[in-house]
């Protein structure tokens, strides 16, 4: 756009002409500051992904105890050989108890040449990471590294690896980091954000159309109820730790272990469950829900409530044909948002008393449990390097998690979207 | 507690959609109203009777509370928390705000259609079904599809849109639109239509079809409607009303009788510069 040169038009005296370029400056100057904002923003996040792709791969030397060459058939390497070979290699090297025991887990015979490399690098072989470099090094300085891995540690392999593999995310927890995998600690955290958001969204959107469509705003018990909800919006998560502590550990604590209902051997949990945990961040993202599910109702035009009214609706045909229809998309965004929160949280959980080092698949609400977020922050804590590559790994999977999830939640808010 | 506000066979009659005898009486009569919003006094002491099977046309300048006065017919204020009345409205000899009568009920008998059209967002169909639906209707399939043709038969809409029931009501021109609205209150079957301004967001063609159909439906309905339009108000009406406001911004009616009498012989000076545009 040009601005007017003054005097360009009959009409406008240099003074006008004069405050229009300078009105256009100002608007130039606004869009400057927005697209910078958004390069920062972008070049934030370009750094968290490269920092955590940077961990979660690289060059590994890998040492054994057992000499490869002196049990794997023919010298050859290890990913050269079938599984029939591998399982081979398995039965000549186990004890036959060893052996019974994985065949009554799944038969070697049926079992894929990944997952019995696995077992003969990890049983046999007994390999473990000597050192590891993270990807940018590892491509850049390999013939320095190459040096150093020839120098210190002569019989290692040094290979590339991903951190992250199929079998990382299908494997319990284990104390190698090699061998650790986190199954455990998806499951552990999707079992929690299902009872979160089992009990926070119902809870949440029945107070927000409470507040919109039946609460009294002239009244002052409802006016300091919303300032409240409000308020406990900003509260920081630890608080609501500390109380899930109190409450849902300490108090409830023949509820949440399950010893009231006869589920679960109450004396290994003492309340540090599943289900005090779920509740924990129910009540963290209930502020949220409601605050969120109260916009959207409000979002919803007057007019059809009008038009529901004037044909005789009764106020819940009301909600329940049009308010609630209309508000869903709403409610939908607030709840994956919501829902973003509480799979990230860890404070919180740490102060219910989440356990770290869990080797069991959680089967009820009444277990015992780790989290992905939770098993990221025990593995940085560690300072053992290897253990920073698996919280790398385990970084990816929690944010494919967030991703998939936040696709599906926005899939269906698409599908519910309604036009005025 | 709910009063039953069948005040005897002719209610019954016009709910069944047969043609009640044209007559003089009054459906609806607001005695000494007063609305408040608040402390806010909008309407002051209106007494006003209704006429059954006719058109009664509210008219006055702008914030005199027109709207507020239509909407207590049909107690569409009690859904503003600050809203209260003083007075009474009696419909049918029963009065509608006595304790126990539910406001639920009296919207089903006196139905509503709004200044700016706002159909559902569902299809043309379920916007006309949905009230009969939710006032329970217990018919076949068959019968709701005749229920809601003869709706939009009676709103002269059914030409314009037979062939296209299952599309949406937010895909109709503004007019089309306000006629749906129409046939949804008449799917009800009540016994009054309130109309606030409706054409005010219709062009003229479109403002002379919603005339022409108020014409037709109040053989079977009383209606009241609240225009801007002086002449739509002299074309349209049987009875005009002339509200004005005071000094403390409360409304009160100055003037009520036939139409024709209003606009050529206004027995009040304020009338007069109003319906002559000399108003200030
Ligand atoms: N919900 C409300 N709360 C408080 N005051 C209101 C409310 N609705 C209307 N009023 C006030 O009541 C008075 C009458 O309003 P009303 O809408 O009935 O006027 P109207 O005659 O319909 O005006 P218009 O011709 O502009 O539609 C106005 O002073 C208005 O400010
Ligand atoms: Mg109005």
């Amino acid at each position: 756009m040009t601005a007017l040169a003054p005097g360009s038009i009959g009409l406008a005296t240099s003074d006008a002409a004069r405050q229009v370029a300078r009105r256009h400056r100002v608007g130039r100057a606004g869009l400057a500051v927005f697209q910078l904002s958004t390069i920062v923003g972008i070049v934030v996040l370009g750094a968290l992904l490269y920092n955590i792709a940077n961990e979660a791969a690289g060059l590994v030397a890998y040492e054994h105890k057992t000499d490869p060459a002196a049990v794997l058939p023919g010298g050859r390497d290890l990913a050269a050989l079938s599984a029939p070979e591998l399982a081979a290699v398995l039965t000549a090297n186990l004890s036959p108890g060893e052996v019974a025991t994985l065949e009554r887990e799944a038969p070697l015979a049926e079992r894929s040449q990944a997952e019995l490399r696995r077992l003969v690098d990890e049983r046999v072989l007994e390999t473990h990471a000597a050192a590891a470099w993270n990807l940018t090094d590892s491509v850049l300085d390999r013939p320095a590294i190459e040096a150093t891995v020839a120098e210190r540690h002569p019989d290692a392999d040094l290979r590339l690896t991903s951190w992250l593999s199929p079998a990382f995310v299908t494997a319990p927890q284990s104390g190698d980091a090699e061998y650790a995998g986190i199954r455990t600690a998806i499951l552990g955290s999707l079992w929690v954000i299902v009872i979160t958001m089992a009990v926070a969204v119902p809870v949440g959107v029945a107070a927000g159309i409470y507040l919109e469509e039946y609460a009294d705003h002239t009244r002052w018990l409802n006016r300091a109820i919303q300032t409240n909800i409000s308020n406990l919006a900003g509260v920081p998560s630890i608080i609501y730790g500390m109380l899930g502590l109190a409450v849902f550990v300490r108090a409830l604590e023949p509820l949440s272990s399950g010893g009231a209902f006869g589920a679960a051997d109450p004396t290994t949990a003492n309340g540090r469950t599943i289900l005090s945990a779920g509740l924990t961040m129910a009540l963290l993202i209930l502020p949220l829900i409601i605050i969120n599910a109260q916009e959207a109702i409000r979002a919803v035009p007057s007019s059809l409530r009008e038009a529901s009214f004037g044909l005789g609706a009764t106020r819940w045909q009301t909600i329940r044909h049009h308010v609630l229809p209309g508000a869903l998309p709403g409610i939908l965004t607030g709840t994956i948002l919501a829902m973003s929160r509480a799979i990230g949280e860890t404070a919180p959980l740490i102060v219910v008393g989440m356990s770290t080092y869990i080797t069991f698949d959680p089967s009820s609400p009444f277990d015992k449990f780790t989290t992905l977020p939770g098993q990221i922050y025990q593995w940085t804590a560690r300072p053992q390097p290897e253990f920073h590559h698996i919280a790398a790994a385990a970084s990816v999977v929690l944010l494919v998690l967030l991703v998939a999830l936040n696709a599906s939640a926005i899939y269906g808010r698409n599908r519910a979207q309604v036009r005025y | 507690m709910t009063v039953a506000l069948e005040a005897g066979p002719r209610a019954r009659t016009a709910r069944n959609g047969a043609n009640p005898p044209m007559g003089g009486d009054n459906v609806l009569e607001a005695r000494a109203l007063h609305v408040y919003y608040g402390a806010f006094r909008a309407i002051e002491n209106v007494t006003l009777p209704i006429a059954r099977n006719r058109i009664t046309a509210f008219i006055g300048p702008s914030g005199c509370g027109k709207s507020t006065m239509l909407r207590a017919f049909n107690r569409m204020n009690d859904l503003v928390p600050t809203a209260r009345v003083e007075g009474d409205i009696v419909y049918r000899g029963q009065s509608i705000y006595a304790p126990g009568v539910d406001p639920v009920e009296v919207r089903r008998h006196i139905g509503m259609v709004f200044q700016k059209p706002n159909p559902f967002p569902k299809s043309i169909y379920d916007n006309v079904a949905w009230g009969a639906r939710i006032n329970g209707f217990r018919g076949t399939r068959r019968e709701l599809d005749d229920l809601v043709e003869a709706a939009l038969v009676q709103a002269a809409l059914w030409d314009e849109v037979h062939d296209k029931l299952d599309q949406s009501g937010l895909s109709l021109s503004g007019g089309q639109q306000q006629r749906l609205c129409i046939a949804r209150a008449i799917a009800v079957k009540p016994d009054v239509i309130l109309m606030d301004e409706p054409c005010s967001a219709l062009d003229p063609i479109a403002t002379l079809r919603i005339e022409d159909l108020m014409q037709q439906l109040k053989e079977r309905y009383t209606i009241l409607i609240v225009t801007h339009n002086m002449q739509q108000a002299a074309r349209a009406s049987d009875y005009t009303a002339f509200f004005n406001m005071g000094d403390r911004r409360q409304g009160y009616l100055v003037e009520f009788g036939p139409t024709p009498e209003l606009f050529t012989n206004p027995k009040d000076p304020r009338t007069e510069d109003y319906i002559t545009g000399r108003f200030g």
